[in-house]
């Protein structure tokens, strides 16, 4: 096994402007191989983080190194080894997808010889065969965002940085990005910014959530989900006409601190929450829904709720912030 | 350099994938018509020469330029394409001069359709063709001055409008600065010496010298270094207010 390769190295990043600290002391680092999910709510800092990883932004203080290259130093040889989506997939809207490429590629030095058939190559795994010759401005946002993922692929970058990739698709178009990305990060190290929480879970290794410009989780995401109050929680489904008696009895367990209710037409979710969740109780009440003879259609545990934790974290420190203030 | 070519030559397309350019040569030939024939008086004059074509240029050129320079960085800062461009793997300098030449070469383009005007002049006459060459020479130099001001104004904001009346304004001052409504101004209290720079910042006195077949040194310098002063400004006004 060869030792991994950090390919983006970010030390205490930080971004002001004027008075304001859009970006406060960030580090963080992504190997090849790895798909680092860059979470926060709006406005939490992760389209300037990429801005200035990108070196579009100069920071106010810290250090980028993109594939050893420090991006104020040698920013060109950084901005070669990276791919970018900008947010909201900018492009030049009078040009046809096929012409904004071969451009694009142009600039990247892709050589007179192969351009065309590297940008034939793109638009066929990104499927814009269609409208290969429409003017940008006049497509689809799916479209659109396709061909500024296009563009940031197309000279096969080793880094990828791609800013809330699937905001605006619908579902299959979703997935497709999501099966694409899942391709690349083998030999690539990725960054995406995202506040969809299932595309942490589906595609990547590690996240980091920040909020009011700073960090305030890094690790995989089943150390996120396991932050969560539902974390090693037991759903279990039963019909209406059982709820009270279930209830009654499931209270009784010393091992359950909170019990919630979700009732659907003809049925209700129970969740058990148990007051540590190291504890395990699923055999606890299945013993005890068979001993009074409650039947239980389906009973699972739980991993945690991302979107639970995510709320959880970023509440906090909002309220944190306005205490302190 | 890299990167000045490709930005140059899908600069210079986008005006032809766009109606931009052809409104633009349009209204150029048909003013320049205008003033040549009905305000100059070309016929009436007699003479077999250009002049009452050129003379109208800095004014043309005053309004017309801004026109098309306001959409250059405004543009890609209102459509966040500027964040596009500026993480490619060139320098910026590269990408303000190869959007500098592109506008300027159009401009070029527009100018050769008015060589009609030219070739007529020497159906009904002996004109001296090496003033009417040195005259559209200075035209040239004093359009890439005209848009260096615009392009680098066009870098402050995300308006295009703004970006074309304060391009406007500025022109203005350099098509004036060697009259004395811009003069008087100074006079009063500065010294006479910077009075008489600022009055040899006149695109007017340049650009004349040159359009009585005079081709100095002197004045080809002026522009050059007029064109690099206002690109490096362009540079820095990009540098600073790209994160606006």
């Amino acid at each position: 096994m060869t030792l991994a390769e950090t390919l983006v190295e970010v030390i205490g990043l930080t971004k002001s402007f004027g008075s304001i600290k859009a970006v406060d002391n960030i580090s963080l680092s992504v190997n090849r191989g790895e798909v680092l999910g860059f979470l926060g709510p709006n406005g939490a800092g992760k389209s300037t983080s990429m801005k200035m990883i990108t070196g579009f932004l100069t920071p106010t203080s810290g250090t980028i190194k993109i594939s050893g290259n420090d991006i104020s130093v040698n920013p060109i040889e950084a901005k070669a080894s990276i791919g970018y989506l900008p947010e909201g997939a900018p492009a030049y809207g009078e040009m046809t997808p096929l012409n904004f490429l071969s451009f694009v590629a142009e600039v990247r030095g892709i050589d007179k010889s192969a351009r065309a058939s590297k940008v034939d190559e793109i638009i066929n795994k990104i499927h814009l065969e269609r409208v290969a010759h429409q003017p940008i401005e006049t497509l689809s946002k799916g479209f659109k965002r396709r061909v500024g993922i296009a563009q940031a692929i197309l000279h096969d970058p080793e880094i990828l940085i791609l800013d809330e990739p699937t905001d605006g698709l619908d579902p299959n178009q979703k997935h497709e990005i999501r099966a694409l990305i899942k391709e690349m990060a083998a030999d690539k190290a990725i960054l995406i910014s995202t506040h969809i929480l299932e595309e942490v879970e589906s595609v990547c290794t590690k996240a980091i959530i920040i909020s009011n410009g700073g960090v305030i989780f890094s690790g995989s995401p089943i150390e996120l989900s396991s932050k969560s109050r539902y974390h090693n929680a037991i759903t279990l489904v039963v019909i209406n006409k059982d709820i009270e008696k279930t209830t009654k009895i499931l209270k009784e367990l010393e091992e359950v601190m909170t019990i919630e209710h979700v009732a659907e037409a003809e049925l209700t979710r129970v969740t058990l929450i148990p007051h540590s969740s190291e504890v395990e109780i699923s055999s606890l009440v299945k013993a005890r829904m068979a001993d009074y003879e409650c039947e239980i259609l389906q009973l699972y545990i739980e991993p945690g709720r991302l979107d639970e934790v995510f709320r959880s974290l970023t509440n906090q420190q909002e309220s944190g912030e306005v205490i302190r203030s | 350099m890299k990167g000045f070519f490709p930005i140059f030559k899908r600069e210079f397309r986008s005006y032809f994938d766009t109606p931009v350019a052809y409104v633009f040569i349009v209204i150029f030939l048909v003013l320049n018509g205008v003033f040549t024939f009905y305000v100059g008086g070309f016929y009436d004059r007699g003479l077999a020469d250009l002049s009452p074509f050129f003379e109208f240029h800095p004014w043309l050129y005053m309004f017309l330029i801004p026109a098309i320079s306001m959409r250059l960085w405004s543009e890609e800062r209102k459509a966040g394409t500027i964040e596009l461009m500026l993480t490619l793997p060139i320098s910026l300098s590269a990408s303000v001069f190869g959007k500098f030449f592109a506008a300027w070469c159009f401009t070029i383009v527009a100018l050769l359709g008015t060589v009609p005007i030219w070739l007529t002049v020497n159906y009904l006459g002996q004109p001296d063709n090496t003033v009417i060459a040195a005259s559209y020479l200075g035209s040239i130099l004093m359009a890439g001055g005209f848009l260096s001001i615009g392009s680098c104004v066009s870098a402050l904001t995300k308006n295009q409008v703004i970006a074309f009346v304060t391009s406007f304004m500025i022109c203005l001052v350099f098509n004036l600065s060697g009259f004395p409504m811009v003069l008087d101004v100074f006079a009063s209290w500065a010294p006479q010496s910077i009075v008489d720079v600022i009055a040899s910042f006149s695109f007017l006195t340049h650009f004349d010298s040159i359009q009585k077949g005079v081709i100095d040194l002197r004045d080809i310098i002026f522009f050059a270094s007029l064109i690099i002063f206002w690109l490096y400004l362009n540079v820095i006004a990009i540098e600073v207010n790209k994160s606006n």
